[in-house]
């Protein structure tokens, strides 16, 4: 389906979620909690706006799977790229 | 260049390629697959050296994260409006339309005169240079990158805006708009990802 003949989603609600998202972001990064808790709590929030963004605003949730297949594909590459060489500082410094 | 199919509906009808996508659109979300090569690129040089830094310092120690908040907010914000503006367009809301895109110009001019006062602050208040640490060579490398791109969206936004004064899009003609939007879009989303690696973590 293009999102030529889609109806128009909520942007209302998505505004406000990316907007009590971000608020929770700044407030879960204050929490006393072990660094990983933060670190990963961060991240999923994170990765949930950027979900959000892109399928509603970017009308990936409209479009045909090949557009986000071509967009997001090489972000696959670059997680593999990041872990092997992040494998590598760990060896140089275990 | 492309011109859309145009008969006696509203209803716009683009040339589509073999894959049954419009083709301006195609060539962006292939731009856009380069661009995510470029920031994963430069967000992983961050987390390895970041990795291999066993003395990283706590970014809320030396950002302004409050300032950096509401920033990211004005984004946020800017993105709203740019989809409002382009639905008023689909709806042939032709003030909806010069109004959304107009406050988006005017918040990512305001998003980019936030960062010029954090980029002060930081080289004369705090004494953070790009050359000064790596903190301070993958904090400017990161958002200014990102600066830079935000930038080239408020000139687009502008040409875009001055074209709509000039009725250049209507309910059959809109597609400028979605192109230039799915860019601010995305540099929208990446700042979500660089605010939370960067401020946050």
């Amino acid at each position: 389906m293009s999102s030529d003949t889609h109806a128009h989603p909520s942007y209302g609600k998505i505004f406000l979620a990316l907007f009590a998202l971000t608020v929770a972001e700044v407030i879960y990064a204050n929490v006393p909690l072990a660094k990983v808790y933060i670190v990963l709590g961060l991240v999923f929030l994170a990765v949930l706006k950027a979900a959000l963004v892109a399928l509603f605003y970017m009308h990936l949730r409209f479009e045909k799977v090949l557009l986000a297949i071509i967009g997001f594909a090489p972000l696959i590459l670059s997680i593999i790229l990041i872990l092997m060489v992040g494998a590598d500082i760990r060896h140089i410094h275990p | 260049m492309i011109s859309p199919v145009m008969s006696q509906s509203t209803a716009p009808s683009y040339d589509l390629g073999n894959l049954g996508i419009e083709t301006r659109k195609l060539g962006m979300w292939a731009f856009l697959a380069s661009e995510v090569m470029f920031f994963t690129g430069l967000i992983g040089a961050y987390i390895v050296l970041r990795q291999a830094q066993p003395s990283w310092p706590l970014p809320s120690t030396i950002l302004n994260i409050p300032l950096t908040a509401v920033n990211t907010f004005i984004l946020i914000c800017s993105s709203a409006t740019l989809v409002k503006g382009l639905a008023s367009a689909k709806d042939g809301d032709k003030e909806g339309m010069q109004v959304g895109l107009f406050l988006t110009f005017l918040l990512g001019a305001l998003f980019l005169a936030i960062q010029m006062h954090e980029y002060d602050e930081l080289l004369h208040g705090r004494g953070l240079t790009p050359s000064g640490n790596i903190f301070g060579t993958c904090f400017f490398t990161l958002t200014g990158f990102h600066g830079m791109h935000v930038f080239i969206g408020v000139l687009c936004m502008l040409f875009v805006f001055i074209k709509s004064l000039r009725g250049g899009y209507s309910p059959a003609e809109y597609r400028g708009i979605e192109i230039v939007g799915l860019y601010w879009h995305f540099v929208d989303l990446v700042w979500i990802i660089l605010f939370t690696i960067l401020y946050l973590i």
